[in-house]
């Protein structure tokens, strides 16, 4: 015999299925409860930094755009800093740095605004491209799925980005990264998300 | 003073398999490709702060905080209660914990639910609230009835509720389920059977806790959450501490 380890064991995940709604947006749902629902506002009206709008679908297997999902993103400021006890520093009044969306009941498309995040710290001393980590749920999917969005006009700071250089798949990495479109009243990037199928997008066990 | 540091890895044998044939949903939203494992960045220690000012005081009363002024839902009463703790066994205080049912009839408050269960008009199904300094936190809710689900024709939900919960970094993030101690649906469950691990299973079953019943009003369970735990660096020169 030997001693004990004292730990726990994590909670298993399960789905949130079609109705996550419900709890995390309900006025999706159809009905009106909260004073407020959470994560509608990013980065709040004093954010330093260029304003973007990021959109995209999340597509499942047999190439249609999922319907029930939501989607958390967790972001730095421009200056790189997260709105964390361990995030780096301060940041404006009112960043958050989190937001959920869901996707549109009719067409999937699911869309949000903030600031484009600067570069953060990297474990090795090799900084972070800017980057947008997001976390989707939804019916069928059993545990969340954790990826990452880079942008394209950051190409050079994407090249020596330690994350992405950790996919062994150059081919892949392009899953990540959303293309600019300057049209419109505000930068918008297109990320969409492939669950299946070709060009997979790459999703991490963090 | 502490940092918060790396995650352990996540032990995702304890967790359901992504595609499991049996949940039918599952086979075209599983990722084909395995997943790329991340040695945790700021990116992942990190994670949405929560505070008072976010939600209400009632918001954690399912019992009234749809309700017309002097009614209630209806349903058996019950009180859902417990810590959420990390693998290291410390409380994660102030952390946000949503929550989201169908009424005791099985029927959820959706536009897309269209079960022949009637609505409960004084039933919103969903709650939130904050953790408090000790990892505790509690909602007053009815128990929720099960459900029929087109997955095979005569599939059954146990009576669950649906639980979000964020912890103090964003790779803690988890939404999961409570069961109830003594439904005969839960082995039977596609979406329960999704986890291999039976004492995973187990670790999402409620149990009856008659020590914090409330008599002549409400029956209690008890369901403590664990979230990953983490290594917390004690001094800048050690880094690896724990």
């Amino acid at each position: 015999m030997v001693q004990a380890l004292k730990y726990l064991s994590e909670t298993a995940s399960q789905t949130a299925g079609p109705y996550v709604h419900i709890g995390l947006s309900p006025g999706a749902a159809g009905f009106d409860i909260y004073r407020q629902e959470l994560g509608h506002d990013i980065c709040g009206p004093n954010a330093k930094g260029e304003r973007i709008r990021v959109t995209g679908v999340i597509i499942d297997g047999t190439g249609a755009p999922i319907k029930d999902a939501m989607l958390e993103v967790w972001q730095a400021n421009a200056d790189g800093v997260y709105a964390h006890p361990g995030g780096g520093g301060p940041v404006e009044d009112g960043f958050r740095g989190w937001g959920r969306v869901i996707t549109d009941f009719e067409t999937g498309e699911w869309t949000f605004e903030s600031v484009k995040p600067g570069n953060t710290a990297g474990s090795a001393g090799t900084p972070q491209a800017p980057h947008l980590n997001l976390w989707i749920v939804a019916r069928g999917i059993n545990v969340g799925l954790n990826t990452r969005m880079y942008f394209a006009d950051e190409a050079e700071a994407n090249t020596i980005d330690p994350v992405l250089n950790l996919i062994e798949w150059e081919s892949r990495r392009a899953t990540l990264i959303a293309d600019r479109d300057v049209l419109g009243d505000l930068p918008t990037y297109r990320f969409d998300i492939r669950l299946q199928g070709d060009n997979e997008t790459v999703f991490f066990d963090v | 003073m502490t940092k918060p540091g790396e995650f352990y890895p996540r032990n995702r044998d304890i967790h359901p398999v992504s595609l499991s044939p049996g949940y039918k949903s599952s086979v075209t939203r599983s990722p084909r490709l395995a997943l790329v494992s991340l040695q945790s960045t700021i990116s992942e220690q990190t994670g949405p702060v929560f505070g008072a000012d976010d939600i209400d005081a009632g918001d954690n009363d399912l019992l009234t905080n749809y309700a017309a002024p002097g009614q209630s839902p209806i349903g058996e009463r019950i009180i859902l209660h417990g810590h959420v703790l990390d693998e290291n066994v410390r409380p994660v205080p102030n952390t946000l914990v949503e929550i989201w049912q169908a009424n005791a009839g099985g029927r959820y408050r959706h536009k897309k639910d269209t079960y022949l269960a009637p609505i409960d008009p004084n039933f919103g199904g969903c709650g939130r609230t904050l953790t408090d300094e000790n990892g505790y936190f509690f909602f007053r809710t009815v128990m929720p009835g099960a459900y029929p689900w087109r997955n095979h024709a005569n599939n059954w939900r146990p009576a669950h509720i649906h639980v979000s919960i964020f912890g103090s970094g964003f790779a803690q993030r988890l939404i999961t389920q409570c069961y109830f101690e003594g439904d005969p649906l839960i082995p039977l469950c596609p979406i329960v059977q999704t986890i291999p691990d039976q004492n995973a299973i187990e670790q999402l079953v409620a149990r009856l806790d008659l020590n914090a019943t409330i008599p002549l009003d409400s029956v209690a369970y008890k369901f403590d959450i664990i979230l990953r735990g983490r290594r917390s660096t004690l001094f800048e020169n050690r880094p690896e501490g724990n």
